[in-house]
């Protein structure tokens, strides 16, 4: 896959999951990686396309049931956090 | 990122900050900043229940990192015009997140668009990341201590 879709989320698409998105789009662009991320509300997010889900431990649960990857982020300001736990996921989304 | 004292300047005035509230509860702690908002003339009654209520129906999400909570509620809830407060909690409340609890700094929005609020709120999360930072707002004892925390923080600094 060459450009993955990254789909942020939170309750209204435009506060936490920009904040998520942010570090996100630094982690990334610190490892040269090309990867599409945008912000979604709850209400939308189901009827998106999209690759792999980033969102809280609250919200997270209501994306298990997908075919796409969840994962959970505890730290929405952590470079750290999402280098260890999403970055491995989006180089694999490439690498398939 | 640049000059971004420059951008929050006009957004972090001294009436929108509230330090060492003491509340019950995480309601009364999102009240309290919606309250704020309220006074400055930044968004009705409506937008303060809206915060409330996306809490009770979505759970508390809006508990973004340890200690720190951003709420806030559509553009559509009555939003007047782009504004964000300030509240750190003594003690620290509880907002139900099983990783960022407690809470102890605070931030509310009102944003009238989905555009608007974006700068601003980038210029604040790279601020807020620095953990030194939050350490200074947490001590803070008066509005100008919180306000100059914001102050100095190297753009590129990054958190551990």
């Amino acid at each position: 896959m060459k450009r993955p879709r990254i789909m942020a989320v939170c309750g209204f698409g435009l506060g936490t999951s920009l904040v998520l998105k942010m570090t996100l789009d630094e982690v990334l662009a610190q490892h040269g990686v090309t990867a599409e991320v945008f912000c979604s509300d709850m209400d939308t997010a189901l009827g998106q396309t999209y690759d792999l889900v980033v969102t809280s431990r609250e919200l997270a649960q209501r994306f298990m049931d997908g075919p796409q990857p969840v994962i959970v982020v505890d730290n929405f300001l952590s470079t750290a956090e999402i280098e260890k736990n999403v970055l491995p996921a989006v180089l694999d989304l490439i690498a398939h | 990122m640049t000059n971004d004292k420059l951008i929050l300047t006009p957004y972090l005035t001294p009436d929108l900050v509230q330090l060492n509230l003491t509340v019950g509860d995480w309601e009364a702690a999102i009240r309290a900043g919606g309250q704020l908002l309220l006074n400055a003339g930044k968004c009705t009654t409506v937008y303060v229940d809206a915060m409330v209520k996306a809490v009770h129906e979505l759970g508390p999400y809006i508990a973004l990192a340890p200690g720190l909570a951003l709420a806030h509620a559509r553009p559509e809830d009555g939003v007047l015009a782009l504004g964000f407060s300030l509240v750190t909690l003594d003690p620290a409340i509880a907002f139900g997140s099983e990783a960022n609890d407690p809470i102890e700094v605070m931030i509310c929005f009102c944003a009238p668009d989905s555009e608007s609020h974006i700068s601003i709120l980038e210029a604040l999360a790279v601020r807020l990341r620095d953990l030194e930072l939050q350490q200074r707002l947490r001590q803070a004892e008066t509005i100008a201590e919180a306000l100059s925390a914001f102050e100095g923080v190297a753009d590129e600094k990054e958190s551990p």
